[in-house]
């Protein structure tokens, strides 16, 4: 058998495991793994300039691929500046490896240079972690830490590797195993046959159905499998913000976003219907509003691979516990095996109430913001960029007012294409994560969707972008504040803009997009807006800075009114409610 | 509603901290915790006393569940099960004293398992209501120091928590 060291057969396994690419950065715990990068050929290692971009980066790769992203910091800092990155894709369930180099065994507990408990610190945002206690345990460790990013409930793993056991003097006989056996983790499966038929006897039997679908549905690879089952059925289908493109965003059976900022008639029809089939989604409190109001006369059916979501804040009539993708298949067979089929005169019924509701105040159809100013619109800079990609872009973006005008006017026709933080709410995430995805898709036009808040979080990422040349568009929202911070002030707190606002402190985007040696446009006039972005789409191989001056008044809305409010309870504008 | 949960879970360093802190940071009760590895090395056996509602223990069981390190779980409180602790107690034992805390010890079924010219350590195994009676019994100026084990539970009949 060949002996390999500690290092070598840390990055061997990562080999044996498929994996082509690394995001990280180096320091001294992880020295001994960065030589046996070097050494290699077939990993590529992108150094970003901030580990919270390595894991954002990792995370945006994993989300647009559907493969395991994985990240290699060093100890103490290094480990500690991924944690918001770790945390970010444990709350989307995003599979990752997180490998970090930890001080040497005999020095762990003795305060030693750049020493944290990197298991302890992870440990409450991570599915599951590892402390490699010797070098022979590495491929067995690997092995496992793939399996279990990868499968159930994905999410991060941390492995935690003490310089010592990567020492490039000691060697080890390697063997990658080609099979794991844990008694303790067994990933959920197939649904419960019976429960499934009871499911599809309740969809039968609904007057006003609704299709709830997250991002389980994207990341179970369900898309394909749920657009046959609603368009059989002629449901009415929501998704999630995770479970955007989980449905195609421009059919007519798709009602647009659910919750907080969803549609009028994506949160009205779910308030009235008499069956919500959620598949993949958590009714996460932003979905929800007040879980004693929330869909007061629906039976739910509940499809999750995750039994701990199931009946966690909404108690479901109908619980199935397994994949996505083969409970959607089960419906499906149990559906073409059955004589009957859904009442259409009352789904015709349903959807001529929803249809209404959808000319009254939906989002496409009702005019909800004015174009004639002189002052650009944010959702207006949001279709265009829609109609300037041909709907095909994939869409990064970060946390506030611009990622909800993103989520409401791109309409995404296929999943993997709209990469948010959407559990964990990380401003910073979208421009590493567009370089995460703009690696895994090069000839594909990647578009980070972005305020001059969030940029500024991980804006040190221009530099990865030009090292590894990624001519990614970066479309910032400017608003000149806290968009959505402000906005809570402005309904909330009577106006009182505390630290929301930049004054004149914001940086010139374009002189700095031009230090990191990108192209920068400044868009300041409505009437250039259309001609000035496509001029900076047309830049295919560029990293392309597009400033965008908006409404600085500007709210996003519909907006469910909070606290206590049903799922129908919105504010439609600055002064109408429902 | 008080229950008590029994955890078969891989004996690995770092398995406890992720039961103790899967309960902190869901903000779960813990009111006793006992743990030690099983005649199976690799297993440890942790047995937990916690209170709540159905809803709440549903959460706790399926989120122990989903621990990587935990193999099995079993509410004992669902069917009819033995739980017992062990108290071990220093009481002052003087004079008149001394025949007392012996007859309360004896009412008990405890042994005197430590004695000094003015104390016994006394051993008491049983629920934890058996427990605090007893001490009840001995009354507060009489005890100088208490240590309970936190509560062990199997279940009866031919039921067995094995892998």
């Amino acid at each position: 058998m060949e002996l390999l060291s500690g290092g070598d057969m840390l990055v061997r396994a990562l080999q044996d495991e498929g994996v082509d690419l690394i995001f990280g950065y180096p320091g001294g715990s992880a020295l001994h793994i960065y030589d046996a990068i070097f050494r290699q050929k077939s990993i590529k290692h992108i150094l970003v300039r901030h580990e919270q971009g390595a894991t954002h980066a990792a995370d945006g790769y994993a989300r647009s691929t559907g493969k395991v992203g994985v990240v290699l910091v060093t100890s103490g800092p290094g480990a500690t500046n991924a944690i918001t990155g770790i945390a970010t894709a444990y709350m989307d369930s995003i599979p990752m490896v997180v490998i970090s180099g930890q001080v040497p065994s005999d020095k762990i507990g003795e305060d030693a240079f750049q020493e944290t408990d990197m298991v302890g610190c992870s440990r409450p945002i991570v599915k599951h972690s590892f402390l490699v206690k010797s070098a022979e345990d590495i491929p067995e460790v690997i092995k496992k830490a793939f399996y279990i990013a990868s499968t159930g409930r994905p999410g991060p793993v941390v492995v935690d590797v003490p310089k010592d056991v990567t020492n490039p003097a000691e060697r080890f006989p390697y063997r990658y195993p080609e099979k794991l056996r844990m008694r303790s983790y067994t990933p959920a499966g197939k649904g419960h046959g019976g429960q499934i038929r009871k499911a599809v006897a309740l969809l039968l039997a609904a007057r006003r159905p609704v299709i709830y679908a997250g991002g389980g549905v994207v990341q179970g690879e369900g898309a394909e499998l749920l657009t046959e089952l609603a368009r059989r059925l002629n449901f009415p289908v929501t998704n999630t913000l995770m479970g955007l493109g989980a449905y195609p965003g421009s059919d007519k059976r798709f009602l647009g976003m659910l919750g907080m900022h969803g549609t009028f008639e994506a949160n009205t029809a779910m308030h009235h219907a008499d069956v919500i089939l959620a598949i993949g989604a958590r009714f996460d409190d932003r979905v929800t509003s007040t879980p004693s109001k929330f869909c007061p006369g629906a039976k739910i059916i509940h499809v999750d691979v995750d039994p701990a979501s199931i009946s966690k804040t909404i108690v479901a009539d109908i619980p199935i516990v397994g994949t996505v993708q083969s409970v959607l298949l089960e419906m499906l067979d149990t559906l073409k095996s059955s004589e009957e089929q859904p009442d259409q005169s009352a789904i015709v019924d349903w959807w001529r109430q929803i249809d209404d509701w959808r000319e009254r105040h939906g989002l496409y159809t009702a005019p909800r913001y004015q174009t004639d100013g002189a002052l650009i619109m944010p959702q207006e800079v949001i279709r265009a960029v829609y109609d300037i990609t041909e709907g095909d872009a994939y869409v990064t973006s970060d946390v506030g007012q611009h990622q909800m005008f993103a989520a409401q006017y791109y309409h995404f026709d296929k999943p993997r294409r709209w990469i948010n933080s959407g559990g964990l709410g990380t401003m910073g995430f979208g421009l590493p994560a567009a370089l995460g995805v703009k690696i895994a898709h090069p000839d594909k036009e990647v578009v980070c969707v972005t305020g001059e808040g969030s940029i500024q979080m991980c804006i040190q990422e221009l530099s990865t972008a030009t090292q590894y040349h990624l001519p990614v568009k970066i479309l910032c929202l400017n608003n000149q504040a806290l968009g959505m911070v402000k906005q809570w002030q402005e309904m909330q707190y009577e106006g009182r803009l505390s630290n929301s606002v930049y004054e004149e402190s914001l940086p010139d985007f374009v002189k700095l997009a031009e230090a990191y040696g990108h192209l920068g446009v400044k868009i300041e006039r409505h009437e250039d807006l259309h001609l000035k972005l496509q001029e900076a789409f047309a830049e295919k191989d560029r990293t392309v800075f597009i400033d965008v001056y908006v409404d600085p008044s500007e709210h996003v809305y519909p907006m469910q009114v909070m606290p206590n409010g049903s799922m129908r309870d919105m504010w439609l504008s600055k002064t109408e409610r429902t | 509603m008080r229950r008590i949960i029994s955890v078969l879970m891989e004996n690995e360093p770092g398995a406890l901290s992720r039961v103790v802190g899967l309960f902190s940071q869901r903000g779960y009760n813990i009111e006793s915790l006992t743990v030690a590895p099983t005649e199976d090395a690799t297993l440890s056996r942790l047995t937990m006393v916690t209170i709540g509602d159905d809803h709440k223990i549903e959460q706790i069981t399926k989120n122990l569940n989903k621990l990587i390190d935990v193999v099995k779980l079993v509410d004992l409180t669902e069917g009819s099960h033995i739980e017992r602790e062990l108290l071990l107690v220093k009481v002052r034992a003087n004079g008149a004293q001394r025949d007392e805390v012996k007859r309360s010890v004896d009412i008990f079924r405890g042994q005197i398992v430590d004695v000094t010219s003015s104390m016994y350590t006394v051993q008491v195994a049983g629920t934890g209501e058996k427990l605090d009676a007893f001490l009840q019994a001995l009354g507060e100026h009489t005890i100088m120091e208490v240590v309970r084990s936190g509560v062990s539970g199997i279940a009866r009949g031919e039921k067995v928590l094995s892998v």
